[in-house]
């Protein structure tokens, strides 16, 4: 499997770790309140068309990635760093 | 007085050569991570070019022919084989690295099938020419690769791993001579 | 027996060999399969089940019958195929699988019993009575099963991985393969062109057909010849690509040195390569399958095609006599080939009744079938029925066809089906099924040679166009356009067995019985029978019993559908699949510049994670670790101590907005820290539970250095990553690892500073640097740091020197504290230390447990508005009294040990979970205290010291009657760090 890092070009995953749900950029603020922090904290759709998901460049450039794919057919639509682009 | 003395990274394990590929460390050489700080990336390439005549690298690039100036990851640069002009500071983060990673150049013909066996890099004359540098895995290893010249390239991993990286290259070169004997 | 005159083999070269022990000699260019037919060896092993004789199938990799081991002793090598396994001088084969001997084998046995051994017997035999299976049914069945036997001691071999990249990855290297190559290759895009075999060609070097006018094995050798003066191209003989992967990649199995007697040093055995490429296209070719039909197994029976290649390729014919069996026009070359190279042929037996054979000098049987064989270890006649009655022929050789199977595998290795084609009568690839992979040639049906050098052409240029390179058609050379006329025929019927799947022993019978007894879909038909569960994975077999369920179950082959295809497509060993991941290449080896040092002081070594510390140093007279761990701990108490603590994490913080980063990441203020100064931070996860502890030092205004735990080191980095960049990407603050270029020496014990002293060019002093506090020092003209900081409770400093001088200073430093009366101590020591302190480690913060459960809930700051896990520590299920929290334990009764991960429980109570109070984290013996310690979670436990709890270990049987005490069991009010 290939991930492009928006900085590296075409790489192999093996440089990359899976860290979840891209919903892990969108923080609540302090006190939003529990219901909020939950669903931050753990819960998280499961489509099975598109998802975005957080990789980290772990062994490359240690930049983290937002990668659009499909956990179905694992085409990989689209990759953007995540820097900058939280709540 | 006390005396201190200096130990290489891969003090004892090298220079070695395995068919036509040579492996030898470059000890010695001054690294320095340069950041730049929130929108001082222009001053900051500025005083690069003045202080040490590099031009700012882009990604996946090194600049520079005797000191140079290696992009190092999302964050910041690596200058390497100079010290850093203390002017740098003004508009980056300046941090010493010199004992922090193990340098070896790999050279000769087949210098590119042995990281062959251990990057899953591309390192095809198209895509990765000279200067091209990546920050890439190294078996099991975060590591950077830099062409240095054709049949040349510069491989870094942390110190702690001068070991494993010698014993990996070293494998991988044996495999090669072997292989095109 | 070989046959003048044919094949692409060295007769000059004579290679000697033995086979069960037995001497022959075969030649240059021979595989292992050749030569023992050419001295017409046909027995060549037995079947998995019934232990029937087995001789050579094929001439390819799909072989399912000659398994063989080769070489002897440590390296052996079992489940080879002989059909693949190049010939070399010395080779030493031996068939698998038989006992005593392959001629007399005693498990054939099993073959009497086999209307017992039908399909699904293991699942309705073995199931009662319930306690025989582990002692009695599974012992035997393991015996008996399985195929050649791994050599017991290590594999010495050497396997390895590499990486390959290409713009065009061209899988087969036939009349498809290498049109597409030359096509690709002219147009200057990085072509890879990889071929199971060790000779380019494919079906070129089997037939006798010609291309461009000349012979297709010189057309294949000119074209090779052309691909070799390309730079951009690149030829992997040798090389089987086993599995078609994401985003382009494939896994490739590169043979580089079972066909020679010696591996030169250093040499892999095999390489496994993953092959990154923009486009592939498959040129792998057709597979030809059998006809089922009564004792279609016996030794002599074949497959057409490989009737021809041994021929055309090797210059050996199978048989002396041989009989040809077929449903199409393609097997007809097989009898003319044989009769043009002068060999004996007994019959051509076709089951249509419309077949047309032209100028055939053998009888010819037009809708006949071959409905029973003789020869117990080797064909010796078969009987015919046709039109014209039934009769018996001699022959020595059938060469059987019931049609070709387009290699479709890899483009089903992403969960794609192939299409059924009813005009081949075969299943051929769908599009699509693999992105960025075509097919060309016989692999997508294409079953002429014209039509396979078009259609390489063809998808090489649609592949250039994809890439964005431009291609050129080149004119085709000209080549056979003869229809492939089929007439699907599976199964001859009748009352014997006949069989599909040879190396798992599958008949029709079993198919239709699995039917039968409701097992109608084709995977469960597949795992009921074992059809096509073999090394081989049915690659001849598994089309007819989809054919033959779809019979018995009244639907046609295309609503039966397939089984699951998966890599690899060939066996691959696990050697090459885990090269370089056994021994210490399984991960990285970390070694601190006191290493050497330490190594010369006979320190034995503990692994940290990748990290190698010493565990203790032993001197002069010591016999067990615990007398050098005891010796050490008091040695830190009284004098003084020197320890490496380089592995710790390090990251260098720099920018205006540093500290409110910091305050950021850790649950205390540190934006109030004081130039100079040093504080202990503790850092939560978002969802509240602590991620790891350490100490941060104020450089600068604008600069501070973060200490980690070993252990979480990398997690930090990685968390620090993402909270800057994802988080609060508006801070302006960058940071570093400088874990490796610095070395770092904890100097503990009240001796440590007249240590230091002796060492550094300026003094230092309380009021120089206090409790808590940092200054630069130089050692020797070496600028270092110094911190005042302590893990052991002593008045104890770590001191840091770039790590080109650390073998240096740790020298110096044991030297120093040995004149002090100390010296260098260990892990054990060191966390002995700790645990009298109470200090924690990821023994305690593993993961569950909050800043609530280690009495550090203070440090949740409440005067700053927002920090990494701040709402979430809030939760009430994080602060409830009855979590279990931080506690000391000493043994109370008899029983002095205390084992780590015993769980709690109150005297008097079940020791059963519902009871459980809690666990024990670390353990030691206390040499300052006189007494094991231990550290625990107990419910409420802050509350409950000096009651008395058990600690029960299941596992080692050993209860501890103890007494709750406070985790910090040494000088609770510190007295001595500031001393």
């Amino acid at each position: 499997m290939k991930i492009d890092c928006p900085l590296c070009g075409t790489r192999d995953s093996r440089e990359f770790s899976y860290r979840g749900d891209a919903t892990y950029l969108n923080r609540p603020a302090a006190d939003a309140g529990a219901e909020a922090w939950d669903d931050y904290l753990h819960n998280r759709d499961n489509p099975a068309d598109r998802t975005d998901d957080l990789w980290h460049h772990g062994m490359g450039c240690g930049a983290w990635v937002v990668v659009t794919r499909s956990p179905a057919s694992h085409e990989i639509f689209a990759t953007r760093l995540a820097k900058g682009t939280g709540a | 007085m006390v005396k201190l003395t200096a130990k290489s990274a891969a003090h004892g394990l090298l220079p070695l050569t395995i068919g036509t590929v040579q492996v030898t460390e470059v000890a010695d050489l001054t690294l320095t991570a340069i950041a730049p700080y929130k929108g001082k990336a222009a001053q900051a390439a500025q005083a690069l070019t003045s202080a040490h005549g590099l031009d700012w690298p882009q990604p996946k690039r090194a600049t520079g022919n005797g000191p140079h100036a290696i992009w190092f990851g999302h964050q910041h640069i690596l200058l390497t084989g100079a010290q850093p002009d203390p002017g740098l500071a003004k508009s980056c983060a300046v941090t010493d690295q010199t004992d922090a990673w193990v340098v070896v150049d790999v050279a000769g013909q087949g210098a590119r099938d042995v990281l062959s066996r251990l990057t899953p890099a591309d390192m095809r004359d198209g895509a990765f020419a000279l200067l091209d540098t990546a920050r890439t895995e190294i078996q099991h290893m975060q590591g950077a690769i830099t062409r240095m010249d054709p049949d040349r390239y510069r491989v870094m991993v942390f110190r702690s791993m001068a070991r494993t990286l010698v014993h990996d290259l070293q494998t991988a070169m044996e495999s090669v001579a072997s292989l095109s004997a | 027996m070989r046959v003048d005159g044919k094949g692409l083999i060295d007769r000059d070269t004579c290679l000697n060999f033995t086979f069960d022990g037995q001497a022959f000699s075969g030649l240059k260019g021979d595989t292992l399969a050749s030569a023992l037919l050419a001295n017409d060896v046909r027995l060549v092993g037995r079947s998995f089940k019934y232990h029937r004789p087995r001789g050579i199938m094929t001439a390819g990799s799909e072989e399912p019958n000659a398994l063989m081991t080769i070489r002897r002793g440590d390296t052996k090598n079992p489940n080879t195929r002989a059909t693949v396994q190049a010939l070399y001088d010395g080779l030493v084969a031996d068939s698998q699988n038989a006992w005593p001997s392959l001629k007399f084998d005693v498990m054939e046995l099993n073959d009497l019993a086999a209307p017992f051994l039908s399909a699904g017997f293991y699942y309705k035999t073995f199931m009662w009575p319930k306690a025989f299976w582990e002692k009695l049914y599974e012992p035997i069945i393991r015996r008996a099963a399985g195929l050649g036997a791994l050599a017991p001691s290590y594999d010495g071999d050497r396997y390895e991985k590499a990486f390959a990249h290409c713009d065009l990855l061209i899988i087969g290297a036939g009349p498809a393969g290498l049109m597409a190559a030359v096509t690709a290759g002219r147009a200057g895009v990085d072509v890879i062109l990889a071929d199971e075999s060790p000779r380019m060609g494919g079906r070129c070097l089997d037939e006798t057909v010609e291309i461009g006018g000349m012979p297709s094995y010189e057309w294949a050798a000119e074209t090779l010849s052309d691909l070799e003066g390309m730079a951009n191209v690149r030829l992997m003989p040798n090389t089987t690509v086993t599995g078609a992967y994401d985003q382009g990649d494939f896994g490739a199995l590169t043979n580089n040195a079972h066909h020679l007697a010696d591996c030169p040093a250093g040499m892999p055995m095999e390489t496994f390569w993953r092959i990154a490429s923009k486009r592939a296209i498959l040129c792998g070719g057709a597979l030809e399958r059998q006809i089922a039909f009564p004792s279609n197994d016996r030794p002599g029976v074949m497959t057409a095609s490989a009737v021809r290649s041994y021929l055309n390729r090797y210059g050996v014919s199978p048989g002396r006599k041989v009989t040809v069996f077929c449903n199409n026009d393609d097997a007809h070359r097989t009898a003319q080939d044989l009769a043009d190279a002068g060999v004996a042929v007994a019959a051509l037996i076709d089951t249509r009744d419309d077949a047309v054979v032209d100028q055939a000098d053998f009888p010819v049987f037009t809708g006949g079938r071959v409905t029973a064989t003789s020869g117990r270890l080797g064909l010796k006649d078969i009987t015919v029925e046709h039109a014209g009655g039934k009769r018996v022929i001699n022959t020595d050789c059938l060469a059987v066809s019931g049609g070709w199977n387009p290699s479709v595998h890899l483009t089903c290795h992403m969960n794609g089906r192939p299409t059924w084609d009813p005009t081949l009568a075969s299943f051929v690839p769908t599009p699509g099924a693999v992105p960025g992979l075509t097919v060309a040639g016989s692999a997508a049906g294409h079953m002429s040679t014209a039509a396979c050098l078009a259609s390489g052409q063809a998808e090489a240029l649609a592949a250039l166009k994809d890439i964005g390179a431009k291609g050129a058609a080149i004119d085709l050379p000209s080549a056979d356009d003869a229809p492939y006329a089929i007439t699907p025929f599976w199964d001859v019927g009748g009352t014997g067995r006949a069989w599909l799947d040879f190396q798992n022993d599958v008949t029709t019978k079993d198919v239709r019985q699995a039917a039968k007894e409701n097992y109608r879909s084709v995977e469960h038909m597949k795992r009921y029978t074992t059809q096509g569960m073999a090394t081989d994975q049915g690659k001849n077999s598994n089309v007819a019993a989809l054919a033959i369920l779809a019979d018995a179950t009244g639907r046609g082959i295309p609503e039966t559908g397939t089984t699951t295809f998966r890599p690899p497509y060939v066996p691959v060993a696990i050697a090459a699949l885990g090269a370089g991941g056994h021994g210490s290449g399984f991960a990285p080896q970390r070694f601190t510049t006191s290493h050497a040092a330490t190594d010369e002081r006979k320190a034995p070594m503990i692994e940290a994670g990748l990290w190698y510390r010493p565990s203790y140093f032993p001197e002069k007279g010591e016999r067990t670790w615990r007398e050098s761990c005891d010796r050490e701990v008091n040695m830190v108490r009284s004098t003084v101590g020197v320890c490496d603590v380089s592995t710790l994490g390090k990251i260098d913080i720099k920018g205006p907005d540093a500290g409110a980063f910091l305050d950021f990441v850790y649950t205390n203020m540190f934006s109030t820290l004081k130039v100079g100064k040093v504080r202990y931070g503790l850092m939560l996860r978002e969802d509240g539970h602590v991620l790891d502890d350490g100490t941060t030092a104020r450089i600068a205004e604008d600069h501070f250095v973060m200490t980690t735990t070993t252990a979480a080191a990398g997690q930090v980095m990685v968390h620090l990553d993402f909270v800057q960049q994802c988080l609060r990407p508006e801070l302006d603050v960058s940071f570093v690892s400088t874990t490796e270029h610095w070395a770092q020496f904890a100097v503990a014990g009240p001796k440590s500073r007249d240590v230091l002293n002796a060492v550094l060019q300026s003094p230092i002093s309380d009021e120089t640097l206090p409790y808590m506090g940092w200054c630069d020092v130089a050692i020797g003209g070496v600028a270092g740091r110094l911190f005042r900081i302590s893990f052991s409770g002593e008045h104890a400093y770590e001191i840091a020197v770039p790590a080109r001088f650390g073998d240096s200073l740790f020298r110096v430093l044991v030297d120093q504290a040995k004149a002090h009366g100390g010296g260098a101590y260990g892990m054990e020591a060191l966390n002995v230390l700790r645990i009298e302190k109470g200090f924690i480690t990821h023994a305690e913060i593993h993961g569950r447990t909050t800043a609530f459960d280690i009495g550090m809930q203070r440090m949740l700051s409440p005067k700053k508005d927002d920090f990494i896990g701040k709402a979430a520590a809030a939760r009430p299920g994080l602060m409830d009294d009855d979590r279990e929290q931080l506690v000391g334990l000493k043994p109370a009764g008899a029983v002095k040990q205390i084992m780590p991960g015993a769980h709690i429980f109150e005297p008097g109570k079940d020791p059963v979970r519902v009871n459980d109070q809690g666990y024990v984290t670390s353990v030691c013996y206390s040499p300052t205290v006189e007494s094991v310690l231990a550290l625990a979670f107990l419910k409420d436990g802050r509350t409950r010291h000096g009651d008395t709890v058990m600690a029960v270990d299941h596992m080692r049987g050993v209860t501890t009657e103890c007494i709750v005490c406070d985790p910090v069991f040494f000088d609770p009010q510190g007295g001595r760090l500031r001393g």
